[in-house]
């Protein structure tokens, strides 16, 4: 199928997107702007440094390592080692939900630490202040855990949050302390500080406790951060299904479920782009192998829960399964036929994340909407072609300095959970093992792929093909809304949710009819409905 | 004895914000300026997330976007093809410059940079004029930013001459709400003024009935040349120093006069606005604000019963907690404590000059906290409310205390950016807001509630 015909060719958009820029800039932004073709997959130019003083979606490495990845479990104490700024900025978002056991069982998620460094320690050194940081958060609280995380400064004054982290570790000895050197200026996104928190989470916390988990189908959910709860529908779904979440890689997540990870016989990954290093690293240190899932959209969380009973190719859970999808579909189908003839035949656009932009797509099929134009923030190429381009994927000065760690087989724990010919059989029968095919091959042939879209570029998207809903995040929010257009934040959800599994696409779909079929917008006169409704005006202005 | 500031070496739950975001902020009061951040992306995506989410408009800021190798080697080359591009792309009037931690760590000399960057493409046509302002995140909040960008616009652009009839107002860190109820009062009076940083429009407006690629708004860059000639210069923020703010720069360089005072909360301080107002134009107030200050004595005498002798905590920045104060005491409310991250070491004695008695009162002052301080000072004050912005919400939570939302950010509610605290109308807003506060909790508490009053 083709992306709706009524626009103008795409090329013909494309050469509009970059004609305002300078011909470098155009030259550059001309390869990350892409028409489709899901069969031959064209090359995205992804995970390049924004142009500076091109107003970018994308954050930073801190952003993702502190605020992404460790954020949402809740029993570890984040330290931030920096000026006040950003650790106040990563505080308390929306991402970082979570559900104690009891109320008396900690949960530092609302706290904010930071070293809050002024201009002596940048002359002096911060370490000093680090350690006494360290020591009143451990005298407060004995967590288990504390995380340091060093801001742009540190990296250039030469403290070493390393060596700071080893001597208060083993001075307190009974609370482990690791730091991130993930300063802002590292990489060209939040995603270097994903692959430096993936890095961290690997060597200082997976595989400290080998206590065997209950349960007969053990897994772990990776690159899933309870945003708006979706973590807890997830979990109410493995629970009615009888599988075993060992850990979460993070949403609702604790110390010493990470701790405890390797001992899971599957690991499921929803955002690729955050996470697929632990995957790898699991795979190779431990046997475990992973496999990509979605749990985005009501039809794509029933293939993926089949998926996982295909895995673990056992009878029971394969019926007990297909009992829970039977049971759950009903009330999902019941709310789509109620909606989608008010949705059906709406176009979308998304411009967020890492694997969002692709999950989401999901559930606007399910109500009869396409996706004419798609792009992530900050992923690679392999998030949009496939992992297949891995080894041809040319490693720039940006990517070289995030660490690589060396993972060799665990002597003692390592474990292969299926030999090489059972993982070949699963792949057979359409099982993503180890491996993700990317955003493109869903899309429509001749829809526009968009790598890190400039806040210009969206705008001027929005002109062209003036979509019913646009998605993205806040800092795109209301300049999409002011042209008339609804936009759904997909980093936070305007503070709905959850949209996962099958009660959350619910929610979605009811959401999104509310927004496209709002009364407000008639209110609202894009700069497009000016024009053609009111000729005579326009007349006077072009006089 | 607890101390006046903190005891902690590390602060948790900062009661305060970074100094890159206030001048950033401070930049969107300027007509057709677009802010530029020399620093990491990461900064200009986290204030504009912060700034967007409690104002809900559109909120462009560029960066330099360093890399391992400019933060090495120094980020002039990043800035000046920043500012190529965003001259390019946008067609500002003005780039408002704010530095970050990490390009004032390594040093960067921006002056220099600008003035190579003029040089080569100076000849290249008009070029929009840049105002700088050093914002190292490491030294004070994001109050010192404001104000530095705010005194840098005008260092920048104010021109000498002779006295005009206009009279400067830089209100500082205000809603667009509060700005645009200045303007009002400036436009009643009949007194021509230049308000800046005016960010009424361009953080609050309307739908975009065509494409632009800023909002429309801000103070115009001439009208920023003419604070240089004004008669005078009011100035709202009590610890707000002259060697820091425009106002005293224009004082200074053009021996414009700066009549400086505390924000105008409560109906003592508003009344002394007024009188500003009155002797500057030489004329009586007009008498929609006498119907104004009516309403506010005569809601005072109705609401007295509800709020008096109850007990407050106020935080925020130093110049808004200590003008919410003296409101308070004003309506015999107890500011038991006035809590700020900031650090200008002048709040006591400043809420001293509004509150004599404060001693006595048993209202307590501590600057440089953050809110685990507070928070412990909750428990062993039991107050009746907090009042602040949206980052007491756990305090309040935990403690079961109400909190009423003032200032910035507001970003767990709506609206933040309309709310009112300035003069008669601010204050009536803000008294209604109290009691009805005050109520909701004692309707909430009792058994049986009760409907009317």
């Amino acid at each position: 199928m083709e992306a709706k015909s009524i626009y103008q060719d795409p090329a013909v958009i494309k050469q509009e997107l970059i004609d305002k820029y300078p011909s470098k800039v155009a030259k550059k932004r001309s390869k990350s702007i892409v028409i489709n073709d899901p069969e031959t997959i064209p090359e995205v130019q992804a995970n390049v440094r924004t142009v500076p003083g091109i107003i970018t979606q994308r954050g930073c490495s801190y952003a993702g390592c502190k605020g992404v990845v460790l954020g949402p479990t809740r029993d570890i104490v984040n330290i931030t080692h920096g000026p006040i700024g950003c650790s106040f900025y990563s505080w308390l978002t929306r991402r970082n939900q979570t559900r104690p056991e009891s109320p008396e069982h900690e949960n530092f998620i609302t706290y904010c630490f930071s070293t809050d460094m002024q201009e002596e320690n940048v002359v002096f050194g911060g370490e000093k202040k680090l350690k006494v940081a360290i020591q009143e958060a451990y005298d407060l609280f004995h967590p288990k855990a504390i995380a340091i995380f060093s801001t742009c400064p540190v990296g250039l004054i030469g403290d070493d949050v390393h060596a700071a982290a080893r001597e208060m570790k083993e001075k307190l000895g009974d609370c482990n302390v690791f730091g991130f050197s993930c300063e802002g200026y590292r990489g060209v996104s939040q995603s270097a500080g994903h692959h430096i928190a993936n890095n961290g989470v690997f060597k200082h916390m997976v595989g400290r406790n080998s206590k065997p988990a209950e349960g007969k189908f053990k897994i772990n959910l990776l690159g899933e951060y309870n945003i708006g709860g979706d973590a807890f529908e997830i979990e109410r779904i493995f629970e009615k299904c009888g599988l075993t979440l060992v850990a979460s890689f993070s949403g609702n997540s604790t110390v010493g479920q990470i701790e405890n990870a390797h001992v899971a016989d599957l690991n499921v990954i929803l955002c690729h782009r955050s996470i697929n290093y632990m995957g790898d690293m699991m795979e190779t240190k431990y046997g475990i192998p992973w496999m990509k899932v979605n749990f985005v959209g009501a039809e794509s969380s029933a293939k993926s829960l089949r998926k996982i009973a295909e895995y673990f190719d056992d009878a029971e859970l394969k019926a007990r399964i297909e009992a829970v999808i039977a049971e759950e579909m009903p009330k999902v189908k019941a709310v789509i036929e109620d909606i989608r003839p008010r949705t059906e035949g709406k176009t979308a656009m998304l411009f967020v994340g890492g694997s969002r932009a692709h999950h989401y797509q999901d559930l606007f099929s399910e109500l009869g909407m396409t996706t004419i134009a798609a792009g992530y923030e900050f992923a690679h190429r392999d998030d949009y072609e496939g992992r297949q381009v891995l080894p041809g994927i040319k490693i720039d000065a940006d990517s070289k300095n995030i660490e690589e760690l060396k993972v060799t087989a665990d002597p003692e724990l390592y474990n292969p959970r299926k030999t090489e010919a059972e993982i070949e059989e699963l792949k057979a029968k359409g099982l993503e093992m180890n491996g993700y095919e990317g955003m493109m091959k869903q899309m429509q042939r001749k829809s526009l792929v968009i790598d890190d879209v400039s806040h210009y570029e969206s705008e001027k998207l929005i002109e062209i093909y003036k979509p019913d809903i646009f998605c993205a995040g806040i800092k795109e929010k209301y300049v999409v809304q002011k042209m008339g257009v609804p936009l759904k934040q997909l980093h936070s959800y305007d503070y709905g949710g959850p949209y996962t599994g099958f009660e959350g696409a619910v929610n979605f779909y009811k959401d999104i009819d509310r927004m496209v079929n709002n009364p407000v917008w008639k209110l609202i006169k894009a700069p497009w409905e000016q024009a053609e409704t009111d000729p005579l005006e326009a007349s006077y202005v072009t006089q | 004895m607890i101390t006046e500031t903190t005891a902690k070496t590390a602060t948790q739950n900062a009661c305060r914000l970074c100094n890159p975001l206030g001048a950033c902020l401070a930049f969107k009061g300027i007509e057709k300026c677009v802010p530029f951040l020399h620093g990491s992306q990461g900064c200009a995506t986290y204030i504009r997330r912060y700034l967007i989410s409690h104002y809900k408009e559109p909120i462009d800021i560029a960066s330099s976007n360093f890399n391992e190798e400019t933060a090495v080697f120094g980020g002039s080359h990043n800035l000046k093809l920043g500012l190529k591009n965003v001259t390019q792309q946008y067609k500002p009037d003005v780039i408002g410059i704010a530095t970050t931690c990490l390009s004032e760590t390594i040093g960067d000399d921006v002056q220099m940079i600008l003035r190579e960057y003029e040089a080569a493409f100076g000849s290249d046509g008009p070029m929009p004029e840049m105002i700088f302002a050093s914002t190292p995140s490491y030294q004070g909040s994001h109050i010192d930013g404001f104000h530095a960008a705010v005194r840098s616009a005008v260092k920048t652009l104010a021109e000498g001459g002779a006295e005009k009839h206009l009279v400067n107002i830089f209100p500082g860190m205000i809603s667009p709400a509060d700005i645009r109820y200045l303007k009002e009062i400036f436009t009643d009076f009949g007194l021509p003024f230049v308000l800046l940083p005016d960010y009424s429009q361009t953080l609050d407006g309307g739908p975009w009935a065509e494409y632009h690629r800023i909002p429309k708004g801000g103070t115009p860059r001439n009208a920023i040349a003419s604070t240089g000639s004004a008669a005078a210069s009011i100035e709202f923020g009590s610890t707000l120093e002259a060697s820091k703010s425009a106002a005293g720069y224009l004082e200074e360089r053009f021996g414009v006069p700066r009549l400086d005072m505390a924000m105008p909360i409560g109906i003592r301080e508003t009344d002394r606005f007024f009188e500003i107002m009155e002797k500057l134009t030489e004329k009586p107030a007009p008498e929609k604000y006498l119907d104004e200050r009516r309403r506010l004595v005569d809601a005072y005498a109705d609401g007295h019963k509800y709020v008096f002798g109850k007990k407050a905590i106020v935080y925020g920045e130093e110049d808004l907690v200590i003008s919410i104060a003296s409101f308070l005491d004003e309506i015999g409310i107890v500011p038991v404590l006035c809590a700020s991250g900031g650090k200008s070491g002048l709040m006591r004695n400043k809420l001293g000059e509004l509150i004599p008695d404060m001693e006595e009162k048993g209202i307590k002052v501590r600057h440089g906290v953050d809110f685990v301080d507070i928070e412990n000072e909750t428990a062993v004050l039991q107050p009746d409310l907090l009042i602040g912005n949206s980052k007491g919400f756990t305090m309040s939570k935990k403690s079961r205390l109400p909190l009423l939302r003032i200032g910035f950010p507001i970003h767990d509610r709506f609206g933040g950016q309309r709310l009112h605290h300035l003069g008669y109308r601010g204050t009536q807003e803000l008294f209604d807001r109290i009691v009805n506060t005050i109520i909701e909790q004692r309707q909430n508490a009792s058994p049986i509630g009760y409907t009317y009053m």
